[in-house]
């Protein structure tokens, strides 16, 4: 029964988890409008309103066991957070007075709410963009974002980027292995040339490669423009069950607006 | 924080793209308008460019920019840097094909990687690709004006391009924040220690950059558009020389 079957080798496989649910079904532009709404909902929240922040975590939670993405898969990803918790956590350090002491600490407590601001909405969107990414090829992502209009040319550059990545990135690592191979050790300032003379060789080989494929594209007719290779029509249906989820943010949102008042 | 290159050891930190929430919704929503505008013009001219070759020239671009990025830059002390490649990829190629090869490389991010916050798409946009693009861009080719088409002009030229480009960036992340931010940290401070980072990581941004458009220079010096800067040229026929013949 499944025609949605993607074992291809770009970078969005490594990302995506392949399980069949409702959330997986749904068409790639509805779930990233609903994503990018719910996150702007999110952020829109006061930082003060805590129930609203455990609303959406709720949400996000509940989604995920729909998806049937397991924690293991989103927790390691969360680590690309890891520099701005940095920056949270000097908030309440360097925030303005009044301060509180907590911990022995004296701490602005403007700058924690601040703080505490800047990393729940930071994490609920990280967790938001992994479920979009778990949940949804990467291909079927550009196809979606050319139905939400998406100018052809950027779905185009990023379907190149996408095809191309592990070529390049193979290439890269040969590069380093023969490096490695004559004796080379990147050790601090001065190994850079050399670095930077394989990143230069790396560009050389990347644009050839360019005009390879273009040269290759005319041959097979290509004018500018990719053909649709998807009949797939969205349906109001479709767009009804995926705005739910921004639907109930923004009512969190407004509600902890007006309680915030 | 537009872009702190800097790697927690055992962790991989591609580039520190601006989260969700670090911005207020106004704000990022502004941006993501001001960056759609933006990408619309880098369309019309990398169209006027290079024709019906963007698309595999840039996106291979877009690839170079990505793999560029996971080359770690050593430091000292287990720490180490990495390019972002606004400035690098507009010399090699334009500041519109360059501008928007780092542009899908910030889509793709936010979109795929949870680099960067899908309501700062927009912002991160403005700040790492457009910008830089066109900074770098005006920078090398100002120097070039100056200083010729030799090697060591090109080198210097694209070193003041890389450490220009990124400090600005970051000063546009301060403007950015006195409009929007949500932080208590005030402007001032902000403007101070960002503005401080960033002009260190200019100087490694303006090194890289140095060095690698020196050494594709060195090789294929036709290569480096910012150079040339001439629009693709239709094929002619010419007459042959046989003189000696």
């Amino acid at each position: 029964m499944p025609t949605t079957h993607h074992h291809g080798h770009d970078v969005g496989e490594r990302l995506y988890v392949h399980v069949h649910t409702p959330v997986h079904a749904l068409p790639a532009e509805v779930k990233t409008v609903a994503m990018v709404a719910f996150v702007f909902a999110v952020i829109a929240t006061p930082n003060n309103q805590f129930w609203a922040f455990g609303a959406y975590a709720a949400i996000l939670v509940a989604l995920a066991a729909i998806s049937r993405i397991p924690a293991r898969t989103i927790v390691p990803r969360m680590l690309v957070e890891v520099p701005f918790v940095l920056f949270a956590i000097l908030m309440p350090v360097l925030g303005p007075a009044p301060k509180v002491e907590v911990l022995g600490l004296s701490l602005s407590s403007a700058g924690l709410l601040a703080g505490w601001g800047i990393l729940i909405k930071g994490t609920l969107g990280v967790v938001c963009s992994i479920l979009l990414a778990a949940t949804t090829p990467a291909r079927d992502l550009l196809l979606g974002l050319e139905r939400l209009r998406v100018p052809q040319l950027i779905v185009q550059i990023a379907g190149f980027m996408l095809r191309y990545v592990h070529v390049v990135g193979d290439e890269m690592h040969r590069m380093s292995l023969a490096r490695q191979a004559r004796g080379f050790q990147a050790t601090g300032v001065r190994s850079w040339p050399v670095l930077a003379q394989s990143g230069g060789t790396l560009f050389i080989r990347s644009y050839e490669r360019g005009e390879r494929v273009h040269l290759a594209m005319l041959s097979r007719g290509y004018t500018g423009r990719m053909p649709e290779l998807s009949s797939h029509v969205t349906t109001g249906r479709d767009w009804a069950t995926g705005l739910m989820l921004p639907a109930v943010a923004a009512a969190i949102a407004i509600c902890a607006w007006l309680a915030s008042r | 924080m537009p872009i702190a290159a800097v790697h927690i050891p055992g962790v991989h930190v591609p580039a520190m793209h601006i989260p969700d929430g670090f911005i207020n919704a106004p704000v990022s929503a502004i941006a993501g308008a001001i960056a759609i505008a933006g990408i619309a013009v880098c369309i019309w001219g990398a169209r006027r460019q290079l024709d019906e070759k963007t698309a595999p020239l840039a996106g291979l671009v877009a690839v170079f920019v990505f793999a560029m990025q996971m080359l770690n830059f050593p430091v000292a002390a287990g720490t180490s840097g990495h390019l972002l490649g606004g400035a690098l990829a507009a010399i090699l190629v334009g500041p519109y094909a360059g501008a928007l090869a780092v542009s899908v490389v910030i889509l793709v991010q936010g979109l795929l990687f949870a680099d960067g916050g899908l309501s700062a798409l927009g912002l991160n946009i403005i700040n790492m690709a457009l910008l830089t693009a066109v900074v770098g861009w005006a920078v090398f080719r100002l120097v070039i004006r100056l200083a010729g088409t030799s090697r060591p002009a090109v080198i210097a030229g694209s070193f003041a391009a890389g450490f220009v480009a990124v400090p600005v960036a970051s000063l546009m992340f301060v403007l950015e924040y006195a409009l929007g931010g949500t932080g208590t940290i005030s402007v001032s401070t902000v403007l101070v220690a960002m503005t401080g980072v960033h002009v260190l990581i200019g100087i490694g941004e303006g090194l890289i950059t140095a060095l690698t458009v020196g050494a594709v220079y060195l090789t294929r010096p036709d290569l480096v558009y910012g150079v040339h800067d001439r629009r693709a040229r239709t094929l002619e026929i010419r007459t042959a020389t046989t003189a000696g013949a």
